[in-house]
């Protein structure tokens, strides 16, 4: 834990950051390449859905990232108010764009995934409706940090908002999910994924790695730009 | 408890005074209602269905209304200074408002509903499901409402803000509020739905206070 | 059976576009922080305040 503390001062995460995010760029560049060649070339179409198969590899991965991403707004947002550590502010404030991304993209691509398949561009399932709601969510800490001229009060605001809404997420999926099997009868097929079959196991987890990468390389690149945003911003006050 | 009563009767003779404010969200409320027919059709079969998510959307936006204006009043003319300052806890400080507004918006609504639900076509159980479940429902609302009134004092656009906020919050409520009414429609019983919305104003009751005075304090900073 | 290919590629095109945009908008962003920051003489090495 200690090491944690060591790295909530904005100056050493920028050192850190600066001597790690050259390397951490080309494995994630590599691992993209290598999913990428999987998920397009290598993996046959699966039996049950064909080659639409292969927009799960992107979908899926993005929908656990987005959801990810919310939760380390909620533990940087508890950082901030129990611990007042400078960086969690800066972190979220990078952070939670790439998080709308990654939700953006899961809803785009289970667009496309379910045109071909159910013939529209979007159905009220479940986990679209939740994934749209936590997109809303998301829109609502990025709005709210960027709402006030003193930036801390924007910080402080996000935090409670991302606590409260990591606590209302289990909630709203769980009526999300009552609300779909009400409207849905029996004998629609769930939208959600194919059943893991191992043929589309290995680009799934290797994509999924692959992006994680980039999560972390796209947070760790806005977070430096926060610090030097709020050094420029010090800067400026004080002339 | 002489502070939270206090707060409460200080906030609902105010209301006393000016009625109009609370008279200007039902007319909201009714006006917006009346709205969904005029823009869908209508067919009555159609409207008694999709009669219970119109209402409760309606109250929803209608409460939505008077949020704004819960904290801002007192931040504006430095009473909430006073209250961060005060001897009793600013957690049952944030509940009183709450309730207050829910006594002048939340009750108001559960039981003007039902009327406007006779519009729709709906009858008898319908009807008691729409008043109950916007009765147990609207104090959630009122809290997650105030939480995002609370985080958004003093922001810029805090208006449309506070809606992108708190509207995804009280969608749960919505949910098993609407579809409590589609439950009677179908012959079950409104009862689980009733329960459930009761449990989320719970889960409101034991977390929200707490956050909204936390954001109340950085407000006040 | 309805030609999969343009979904497909659609997909892979939401994620480059979405995914490369933010690391575009990042980069650019960043160097322009930077540069207003040196611009105000203060270096972007010095970690120290």
């Amino acid at each position: 834990m200690a090491s944690l503390h060591v790295l909530a001062n904005p100056a050493r995460f920028r050192r850190f950051s600066q001597r790690v995010l050259p390397a951490l760029s080309v494995v994630t560049a590599l691992a993209l390449a290598v999913g990428l060649w999987l998920a397009l070339i290598e993996s046959p179409p699966d039996y049950q859905q064909g080659e639409t198969v292969r927009i799960m590899f992107i979908h899926v991965p993005s929908a656990w990232l987005s959801m990810m991403g919310y939760g380390l707004l909620a533990a940087l947002g508890a950082s901030l108010l129990v611990w007042r550590h400078p960086l969690a502010a800066l972190m979220a404030r990078g952070a939670a764009p790439v998080g709308a991304v990654f939700a953006a993209v899961c809803l785009l691509t289970g667009s496309l995934w379910g045109r071909p398949m159910w013939g529209t561009y979007w159905v009220w399932d479940a986990r679209l409706t939740s994934m749209l709601l936590l997109f809303f969510l998301y829109l609502g800490h990025i709005a709210l940090s960027r709402a006030y001229d003193d930036s801390e009060r924007g910080d402080r605001a996000a935090a409670i908002l991302a606590l409260v809404g990591v606590i209302n997420l289990p909630v709203i999926k769980f009526s999300v999910d009552w609300w779909n099997t009400l409207h849905q009868p029996a004998s629609v097929m769930k939208l959600g994924g194919p059943s893991i079959d191992p043929s589309i196991l290995t680009p799934l987890l290797v994509m999924a790695v692959a992006l994680l990468l980039l999560f972390i390389v796209l947070v760790m690149l806005r977070t430096e730009t926060e610090i030097d945003r709020r050094r420029l911003e010090a800067a400026e006050m004080a002339l | 408890m002489t502070g939270f009563s206090a707060l409460l009767a200080r906030d609902l003779r105010l209301v006393w005074r000016r009625p109009g404010d609370v008279m200007v969200v039902l007319a909201f409320f009714v006006v917006a209602t009346v709205l969904f027919p005029l823009g869908i059709g209508p067919e009555t079969n159609l409207l008694a269905r999709i009669a219970a998510g119109i209402l409760w959307c309606a109250a929803l936006f209608a409460a939505l209304l008077s949020l704004e204006r819960l904290f801002a009043a007192d931040y504006e003319d430095g009473a909430l200074d006073l209250l961060l300052l005060a001897p009793w806890p600013l957690e049952l400080a944030a509940l009183a408002k709450c309730l207050a507004h829910w006594i002048v918006t939340g009750l108001p609504l559960a039981l003007l509903a039902p009327l406007m639900g006779l519009l729709f076509g709906l009858s008898g159980e319908a009807l008691w499901a729409v008043a109950a479940t916007l009765l147990v429902g609207t104090p959630a609302l009122s809290l997650i409402g105030g939480l995002a009134a609370a985080l958004t004092l003093g922001a810029r656009r805090g208006g449309a803000l506070l809606a992108l906020l708190a509207l995804p919050l009280c969608v749960p409520t919505l949910i098993f509020g609407a579809g409590a009414v589609e439950a009677v429609a179908i012959g079950e019983g409104f009862l689980t739905h009733l329960a459930i919305l009761g449990a989320l104003a719970l889960l409101s009751l034991a977390t929200l206070p707490w956050a909204i005075a936390a954001a109340l304090r950085q407000a006040g900073e | 059976m309805v030609n999969h290919t343009p979904f497909i590629v659609g997909a892979y095109i939401v994620a480059l576009v979405g995914f490369g945009g933010l690391v575009i908008a990042s980069l650019l962003a960043r160097r322009r922080i930077k540069r207003e920051l040196s611009a105000r003489g203060l270096s972007g090495e010095r970690g120290r305040r």
